[in-house]
């Protein structure tokens, strides 16, 4: 379990970064918190011949909460993030999910960045970037770019990003107003990646009725993807609305893999129970929300 | 015994040590050591075409590479088997370096040294082996149908057809009034040691001497099997255990090719050599445990009291039989538990698969045996309409029937007798500390909250302290400091507390000044390892008896000193004193430097005992005839069977229907292992052995597939529990003092384990009602169980004084 050779380069500025990955080509990769990465590198599973570590680059972790939403950047760790409550007011998914983020010594090495830019689809900041409609920047030594989340996510671990490129930040859009939202996992053991987990946001008309149902949820297709199951609910009263029947509405819409850990049927059940019960409560904070 | 220790919750005095980082394991010794990395098998039953180690050849820092083609004498002959049996009639062993055939994945093939790990395994990656592929087995089915044999030579993949009977079983069935007959699974599981497997060997030229140190359980026999195989004289050979992180079984198998290899590498290159496994290693290379397909018929009459009880285990022991076949023994004969089983016979067919071979982990076959006995308790309780606490009540052995004698014989070729017990007093403990009866209430609660609960029960018996011996020896220091070694080998358990609990009590000495060693073959030699639950009745009883014989010598020396009898005189707080008379007494330390006559003084303390320091008795010699100089003593315990620790768990489940989420909320444990030496340390280890139970049954399996690829190799995908999954455990003790050796003691160290399996598949047939038959079980297994037409048994309400 020791990593093949590779070489090592620690970048002062995000220039001298992008100045190094387009020296070294393919085989260079970006290191940011390296949970991911790292453990890929010493089992050999991956090989790059020269490790970018961006740690030492400075401006790039930072938290900037704003009124349209919270922008994320490439270094911040998961436990930051997990911690600010200025992000957690405009987008309360962010705390949320991150909370489910494996566990703490990985939370305080890992990035919320890093790990969208990995595009596990059994990440949990993957399906919060989808579902709240975000964003990511990308530099390149052209300049840099905003690429929204429907055209990031190619497939299981296979993003938009090629060539020399660092995502440098991700945005993450604020909360709507009379919104709630909710977010749930199923996972073998605390901590571990989820066999499913769901991540909601429920939005109510003035008259409190449920206006739009959203789900996104995790360890279940190849990439994020987000449903709609307003068509289930709409026009109900939160108290009377049939959550289980958008639940339903979840499983027809998705299409799970079977693993060591799960069956497909199985994944299927929980985006059922999660679907329901996490747009249950989403829609309870809605409707404290719209008081 | 005026310093009262035994019995005592010392803490553990290793904690410190080991907490801050200053412990010393195998990775902490020979930081200059060149390193070893191994080509393993990538194929589950593969022949081996050609091995071309150029590509290597050219990496910088390469030292050495070693194939079969490399060994020579004993290296080239087959591993030992270990434990031989007569019912072990087709052993099979693999070679330190695969020679023709691989069996399982994982084998090492070729070794390759360099002078880090990085290089090591640079060098291995470029090692081309041509391998011709061989038909797999994976699994008992496979294994009994024997469509492909793992061995060419044992074409039914039958090692050993282990046989144990009291009674003529087929005719009690049939005179039986009830009678149920079914199947069942259990999986493979393994030890999992935090740390794995690893040798540093240094080899002194000048002097011709090798100098091992080991993560093992047996230095002593890792030593001897060093020297056969590399030729070398005993006396030669040091092997040391130093910290090691876990064991847990799977480092009682030895020697391991590692074992030899990493030494032989040493000699020929003149330079240290180490050896760290890593994860995948471990997972693919060391043992595993626990798979068995049982088919289970009994009898029984009216009551639920059992008539009769025919079992037969197709037991999977993996590619290899180096450890014999405790672990079916174990099953066989453990099986029956605290049940009084007129009739019985056990039939295990232990058979080889292409899978990791399978030696003893934690519990060692009583799991598994456990699991049959308590099922089809449960079983007969459904079918009678019985509580299930109240037949085993009916089925129990009474008080008044130790010893016990069941006709056959234990894992320790001694008869299997019970030494002593009261197993109605484990149920009745447990009934209160689960509040059986209260279980309808908390049923009921539970549904409030959308939930099914559920519980179950287990019991056992586990034959502990098996011999043939173990030894210690104790010596008292001229600076007042005791020595304790004893060659039996720690893996965190707590003996450096405990055996120095036992001394000090013996001595009458401040715990404080007691320093034990253990697993050290320069210290003591003679020694058989730690495992089957046996450190603290073999090896404590050697400590307490060498720490008497060396209060006993201390007392003679004083006496004469003191004018006094040695039976008036007392040891207390390291002072001899004689008994009511305020200041005549002599500190030990001081005895200890009279008791080695001398000639030089070497320092201040040493004056006293020159020649010409004071008046002596000229009319004997200065050492007594038969007496030796020094206050030290060696001493053995050998058992003359093993003692039998038994328990009771409860395990409360709550089941969510719909994710059919698992949580274990509540577990209770009664527990008699005898005299307790220290009730902190047994709740250590019944906690510890209860995590490795729940692990077994709701998380860890080996999921190889049909190549025979471990799936799960890593601790992403082996779901060993962490503490969030584990619950706390509500611990009673029982003390029921084992006759057979002078401290009264049982083991502990494995019973946590052995019930879990058995007592948390009752819990979730009681929340569900439908039948386990197999584990373990996730909640994607549980769904599909749900989905299907199984089994669906009665749900009876838990209660006491239920009628018959």
């Amino acid at each position: 379990m020791k990593p093949a050779p590779f070489a090592y380069a620690d970048p002062r500025t995000l220039d001298e970064a992008l100045a190094v990955l387009s020296e070294e080509g393919e085989g260079a990769k970006v290191l940011a918190g390296g949970q991911s990465l790292l453990p890929l590198l010493n089992m050999r599973l991956a090989a790059p011949t020269t490790l970018v570590d961006i740690n030492r680059v400075p401006g790039l972790d930072r938290i900037e909460a704003g009124e349209a939403g919270v922008r994320v950047g490439a270094l911040v760790r998961h436990a930051a993030l997990l911690r600010s409550a200025e992000a957690s007011a405009v987008q309360p998914l962010l705390a949320r999910a991150t909370a489910n983020v494996a566990h703490p010594a990985i939370r305080n090495r890992g990035t919320t960045v890093g790990s969208i830019a990995h595009a596990d689809p059994s990440g949990e900041m993957t399906a919060v970037l989808a579902l709240t409609g975000g964003s990511v920047t990308v530099a390149t030594p052209d300049g840099s770019s905003s690429v929204d989340w429907a055209d990031f996510f190619l497939g299981p671990l296979e993003t938009a990003v090629h060539g020399p490129a660092v995502v440098t930040s991700a945005f993450f859009p604020a909360l709507a107003p009379r919104s709630g939202t909710a977010f749930a996992e199923v996972s073998r053991r605390k901590g571990d990646y989820a066999v499913c987990g769901t991540g909601v946001v429920v939005t109510l008309d003035e008259d409190r009725r449920v206006a739009s149902a959203r789900v996104a949820h995790i360890s279940v297709g190849l990439v994020p993807e987000v449903h709609d199951l307003t068509d289930a609910v709409a026009g109900r009263p939160v108290d009377t609305a049939d959550w289980a029947a958008a639940g339903a509405m979840a499983q027809g819409l998705v299409d799970p893999d079977g693993d060591l850990h799960a069956s497909a049927d199985y994944r299927r059940l929980l985006v059922g129970a999660l679907t329901t019960r996490t747009l249950a409560s989403a829609a309870a904070e809605a409707l404290e929300r719209s008081a | 015994m005026t310093t009262k220790l035994f019995g005592e919750p010392v803490r553990r005095r290793e904690d410190a040590r080991l907490i801050v980082g200053a412990g010393r394991y195998l990775d902490d010794i020979g930081a200059d050591a060149y390193a070893a990395a191994f080509v393993r098998s990538p194929y589950a039953h593969a022949r081996v075409v050609d091995i071309d180690v150029s590509p290597a050849l050219d990496v910088d820092g390469l030292l050495a590479v070693y194939t079969y083609e490399d060994l020579t004498g004993p290296m080239a002959e087959p591993l030992p088997v270990l434990i031989p049996h007569p019912q072990l009639t087709h052993a099979r062993t693999g070679y330190t370096l695969v020679r023709d055939v691989a069996h399982h994945v994982g084998e090492a093939v070729v070794m390759v040294v360099a002078v880090d790990r990085y290089v090591a395994e640079d060098a291995a990656a470029l090692i081309e082996v041509t391998w011709e592929e061989l038909p797999v087995v994976v699994g008992v089915d496979a294994a009994e149908a024997a469509v492909h044999a793992v061995h060419p030579d044992v074409p039914d993949n039958v090692a050993a057809r282990h046989h144990q009977e009291r009674g003529d079983v087929e005719a009690a069935l049939a005179a039986s009034a009830h009678t149920l007959s079914f199947t069942q699974y259990f999986e493979r599981s393994a030890s999992m040691p935090m740390e794995g497997k690893g040798v540093h060997a240094r080899w002194d030229a000048d002097d011709s001497a090798l100098r091992v140190h080991s993560s093992t359980q047996a230095s002593t026999s890792v030593r001897a099997a060093i020297a056969a195989k590399l030729e070398l004289s005993l006396e030669k050979v040091e092997v040391i255990a130093p910290d090691v992180g876990g064991g847990f079984g799977v480092k009682i198998m030895h020697p391991w090719p590692e074992e030899l290899l990493v030494p032989m590498a040493a000699i020929k290159l003149g330079h240290e050599v180490k050896w760290v496994e890593d994860r995948r290693e471990h997972f693919i290379s060391s043992a595993h445990e626990r798979q068995q397909r049982q088919e289970v018929a009994v009898g029984y009459d009216d009551d639920g009291r059992i008539t009769a009880l025919d079992v037969l285990v197709w037991h999977d022991n993996g590619a290899y039989t180096n450890y014999g076949i405790i672990v079916p023994i174990n099953t066989a004969t453990q099986l029956c538990g605290p049940y009084d089983v007129p009739v019985y016979r056990a039939r295990v067919n232990s058979v080889y698969t292409n899978t990791v071979l399978v030696t003893p982990y934690r519990g060692a076959g009583r799991p598994q045996g456990t699991f049959v006995m308590e099922r089809t308790m449960d079983r007969i309780a459904q079918e009678r309409g019985l509580d299930r606490l109240e037949v085993r009540r009916r089925n129990l052995i009474q008080n008044d029937q130790f010893p016990y004698d069941w006709g056959m014989t234990f894992q320790d070729g001694r008869p299997l007798v019970y030494d002593s017990g009261n197993y109605p007093g484990l149920v009745d403990k447990l009934e209160a500390l689960v509040d059986w009866p209260g279980l309808e209430t908390r049923r009921a609660e539970a549904a409030t909250r959308g939930k099914l609960l559920g519980a179950g029960m287990a019991m056992y018996v586990e034959g502990t302290g098996p011999g043939p011996y173990e030894g210690a020896h104790v010596e008292v220091l001229g600076s007042g400091k005791v020595l304790v070694s004893t060659g039996l080998t720690s893996q965190g358990q707590g003996h450096e507390t405990v055996f120095a609990q036992l001394a000090a009590s013996e001595l009458g000495v401040p715990l404080e000044d007691v320093e034990v060693t253990t697993g050290d073959t320069r210290r003591f030699g003679y020694a058989v390892g730690t495992f089957a639950s046996r450190a603290a009745v073999v090896s404590g009883n050697a400590v307490a008896l060498a720490a008497k014989g060396v209060r006993e010598k201390a007392l003679r020396i004083a006496a004469e000193l003191l004018e006094a009898d040695p039976g008036d005189l007392e040891i207390d707080e390291g002072l001899v004193q004689v008994k009511g008379t305020p200041g005549a007494s002599i500190p030990l330390r001081t005895v200890a430097v009279l008791s080695n006559p001398l000639r030089y003084a070497f320092d201040e303390a040493a004056r006293q005992a020159t020649q010409f320091a004071g008046p002596g008795d000229d009319s004997k010699p200065p050492i007594a005839v038969g007496d030796s100089p020094g206050l030290e003593y060696t001493d053995y315990y050998s058992p003359l069977r093993s003692t039998f620790a038994a328990g009771a768990h409860a395990a409360v489940v709550e089941i969510d229907p719909a994710t059919w989420e698992i949580d274990v909320v509540q577990y209770a444990v009664v527990h008699d292992c005898g005299n307790v030496v220290n009730p902190m340390i047994v709740e250590g280890q019944v906690q510890g052995g209860v995590a490795q139970g729940v692990g077994g049954a709701l998380y860890e399996r080996m999921a190889y597939d049909r190549d025979g690829q471990l799936q799960n190799a890593s601790f992403m995908d082996f779901l060993m529990p962490y503490a969030s999954e584990v619950p706390d455990v509500d611990i009673d003790h029982q003390e029921t003092p084992s006759p057979l050796n002078p401290l009264g003691i049982k083991g502990a160290g494995e019973a946590g384990v052995i019930p879990g399996s058995a007592a948390i598949a009752s819990a979730i047939e009681d929340a569900v009602g439908r039948r386990i038959a197999a584990m373990p079980i996730s909640p994607t297994e549980l769904y599909d169980l749900m989905r299907s037409d199984g089994e669906q048994v009665p749900r009876l309400p838990t209660a006491t004084g239920v009628p018959a």
